[in-house]
């Protein structure tokens, strides 16, 4: 088939079975944006900012394990779209992000709004192509599918000359990708797994590690299994809340800066380290030379440079979770025995009981962790959960009820506020029978706001709980702890008023004070389906706790502040 | 902590595009060093060959393999243990100084005169890293106006 560049990308889009892609226009795109135009086989949706459009494409990939899509145009466009591909890099999104590029003959001239995408986009993506002549586009488009979603995923590339897109060359998309030189190990090493395996049967204190690359695999089902017949309890990071459901008696909680006591404390005091798809985050070792002190560590990882690159592993296991997992669990079968952790589970529950993830009720302010529970009362598992970056974002993990693998959505290595609200479009574009929920905060909604206009527009009815605090509040509790209270430049006393805002642009607001009125308002929104926006007063100097300060041992955790 | 020492890897990789800038990028965002690096095709292939001369501890080495194991158009890492090691230098001299001095001084590291005209004096060697050190402080007395080194070049054995 000879067609052009730009028809090209709409075809590889379509042999990709792409239902939606998120994208903003401009000139050097515009060729692929007049074949979008002509063509019905998937929807385009005009974000308000490349920067959403990127994050809606990662939200959409992260609640529905497909690759993500989003097009974008060349200079201003392409460097809008940066944080969404460093924001996908550092938590593993399979996405193919498609740039336009002033024509070949401009390269290297400073053209009009010509820079060097791929030498930008080389450090925050797991590879990038310059096209350079369109009979390679086929190749390159199906490599970047190919690539962004096998492996260890993330995001892949493609930059396409304006000239390239309306060069005539064959189309032929069915060749298989051949990379000589790029081959995942996607089946972990049976003696490995089996020594893993007596190391476990022989332990007293073993730990479940649980991470993100557990969600990345769809091994949800295999690790709850796996869990439930070893009898052997379970930490979480961050990325892999709603691998185990929240009232599974073998879930401790969160671990790490702001994972729970038991959790933090399980973790010092285990003997053997079972790591799924974790990457030993500074975030969740806190002080390395202390971290898991006694323990081996089994670690299972499809990328290998994740494995002892920060944590020695006396059990390296290179491959795909699922696999492995399925694995583990026949060996388990003849193996484990349950009743030896026993006493184990009692410590747990020690320390469970010892120091319980609570707050305290006010009786006249919210908590923002009341807000977040019963959300999870109301709602559970009929809502998708996206946060922001901050406060909101840790309370969220630490008292929303998951009960699924992709349930939970947020921006975890990178911590990029703005991220919530575009991430919650997408979601709902992916699975539009549930409830989206974006839980932000009065600081990280406004940094991607304009995505009002593209939910109202295409009908998206996401629902954004603000806990608003009138603080960058993360910021402010660590002024509040470690810069002796001085706030500087976290107080947001000025606001807009955020119930006109989202009626402004034909979205519905709510100002809440009380219990009765959060409850009435959430049952509003969730009735109306319609975009919205809830200004929930909180109580404004609330600290996430426990923490562990940066750097600390994670036994050495505050478990609450007293004002002084 | 360990001690970072001197290491050498040999990077094979696809010829193409934009792969040599892939690796410095990784080496400097990842802040390793390089203390030198070249490359060239491979003859009758697809491929290149680097070289670089690095230095870092066991643990750091080991990410350094794997990380760039993990660029996509990068087929092959090699950690010299048991190498054949050459690096080459070319020398500038002043024509005023004594030639066949230089010339005798060269053939001691596998070198030699290579290109004499009215005003200065080139030698070159191609020899081990080290010797190439000793034979640069060796020459000091002839006073070069000009050192230029390759980087090393590398086999196993
Ligand atoms: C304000 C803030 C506070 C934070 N506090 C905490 C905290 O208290 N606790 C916490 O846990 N996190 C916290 N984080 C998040 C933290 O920064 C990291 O993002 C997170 O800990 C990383 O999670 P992970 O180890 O599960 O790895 P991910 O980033 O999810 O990485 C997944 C791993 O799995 C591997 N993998 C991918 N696919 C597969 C597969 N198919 N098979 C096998 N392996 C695979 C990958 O190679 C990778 O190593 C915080 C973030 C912010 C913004
Ligand atoms: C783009 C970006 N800029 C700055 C930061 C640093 N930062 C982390 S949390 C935070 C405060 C977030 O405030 P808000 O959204 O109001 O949430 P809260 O912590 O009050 O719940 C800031 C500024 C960040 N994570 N991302």
């Amino acid at each position: 088939m000879q067609i052009s560049g730009a028809q090209m990308v709409i075809e590889a889009l379509i042999a990709e079975n792409v239902d939606t892609i998120f994208g903003y226009p401009g000139g050097a795109i515009m060729n692929v944006y007049d074949e979008i135009y002509k063509q019905n086989s998937f929807k385009h949706i005009l974000a308000r900012h490349e920067q959403a459009a990127v994050h809606a494409a990662e939200g959409y990939a992260k609640a529905s394990g497909k690759v993500g899509v989003a097009m974008i145009t060349s200079g201003p466009g392409f460097t809008n779209a940066v944080t969404g591909l460093a924001d996908a890099y550092m938590d593993s999104v399979p996405m193919v992000v498609i740039s336009g590029q002033v024509p070949m003959s401009l390269i290297g001239t400073d053209a009009f709004q010509e820079i060097d995408a791929v030498g930008i986009s080389r450090s925050c993506t797991k590879h990038n192509y310059l096209v350079t002549d369109a009979a390679d586009l086929p190749r390159i488009l199906k490599e970047a599918f190919y690539i962004a979603r096998t492996g260890r995923p993330g995001p892949v590339h493609v930059d396409i000359p304006k000239d390239v897109t309306a060069q005539i060359a064959t189309f032929d998309y069915s060749k298989p990708v051949e990379l000589e030189t790029y081959k995942p190990n996607i089946n972990g090493n049976l003696r490995q797994i089996k020594k893993a395996m007596e190391a476990i049967a022989e332990a007293k204190r073993p730990l479940f590690y649980l991470g993100g690359g557990i969600i990345n695999s769809n091994a949800g089902e295999e690790i709850r299994k796996l869990v439930q017949m070893t009898g052997i309890p379970a930490v979480e990071t961050l990325m892999a809340r709603g691998t185990l459901r929240f009232d599974d008696p073998l879930l401790i909680s969160m671990l790490g800066m702001h994972g729970s006591y038991a959790a933090n404390m399980a973790m010092s005091e285990t003997d053997l380290v079972i790591g799924l798809g974790a990457r030993f985050d500074d975030r969740v070792t806190g002080k390395l030379s202390e971290f898991a002190k006694n323990a081996k560590v089994i670690h299972v990882d499809i990328d290998p440079a994740s494995i002892s690159k920060l944590v020695n592993a006396d059990f390296p296991i290179v491959g795909d979770l699922k696999n492995v997992a399925t694995s583990m669990i026949e060996i388990a079968k003849t193996t484990i025995d349950k009743e030896r952790y026993t006493p184990w589970l009692d410590t747990i529950a020690n320390f469970n009981k010892l120091h319980p993830l609570s707050y305290k009720e006010d009786t006249v302010e919210l908590k923002p962790q009341w807000i977040i529970q019963r959300v999870g009362e109301l709602l559970g598992d009929d809502a998708n959960i996206s946060t922001d970056v901050g406060q909101h974002q840790m309370w969220t993990a630490q008292f929303y009820p998951f009960s699924r693998p992709r349930q939970w959505i947020t921006s975890g290595g990178l911590g990029t506020m703005g991220f919530g609200f575009p991430a919650a479009m997408g979601v709902k574009v992916a699975d539009p029978s549930r409830v989206s929920i974006n839980f932000t905060g009065d600081g990280s909604i406004l940094m991607n706001v304009q995505e009002l206009m593209t939910t109202v527009e295409y009908k998206l009815p996401v629902i954004n709980i603000i806990l608003n605090n009138n603080y960058l509040g993360m910021v402010r509790q660590w002024q509040t702890l470690f810069y002796n209270k001085r706030h500087s430049s976290t107080d947001l006393s000025i606001q807009p008023d955020f119930v006109k805002l989202a009626e402004a642009f034909g979205g519905i607001g709510y100002r809440v004070g009380t219990k009765e009125e959060f409850d009435a308002a959430l049952k509003d929104a969730v009735e109306k389906n319609v975009v919205a926006f809830i200004d929930v007063k909180v109580h404004r100097l609330e600290n996430v706790m426990p923490m562990v300060p940066a750097g600390g041992s994670l036994f050495n955790m505050m478990l609450e502040y007293k004002e002084k | 902590m360990e001690e970072a020492a001197r290491r050498v890897i040999s990077v094979i990789v696809i010829n193409e595009a934009s792969v040599l800038s892939r690796i410095t990028d990784l080496f400097s965002g990842r802040g390793y060093n390089i203390t030198s690096l070249t490359v060239a095709p491979i003859p009758e292939s697809r491929y290149s060959r680097l070289t670089i001369v690095t230095s870092g501890s066991v643990r750091v080495m080991e990410q350094i393999t794997k990380q760039l194991h993990k660029l996509i158009p990068v087929l092959k890492v090699i950690e010299h243990a048991d190498l054949v090691e050459k690096e080459m230098a070319l020398v500038k001299f002043p024509i005023s100084e004594n030639l066949s001095d230089i010339s005798t001084l060269c053939s001691a590291y596998n070198g030699n005169i290579v290109n004499v005209s009215e005003e200065v004096i080139i030698a070159m060697v191609a020899d081990e890293p080290k010797r190439v050190d000793y034979f640069l402080s060796a020459v000091k007395r002839f006073h070069p106006k000009e050192i230029v080194r390759s980087g090393a070049v590398a086999l196993e054995r």
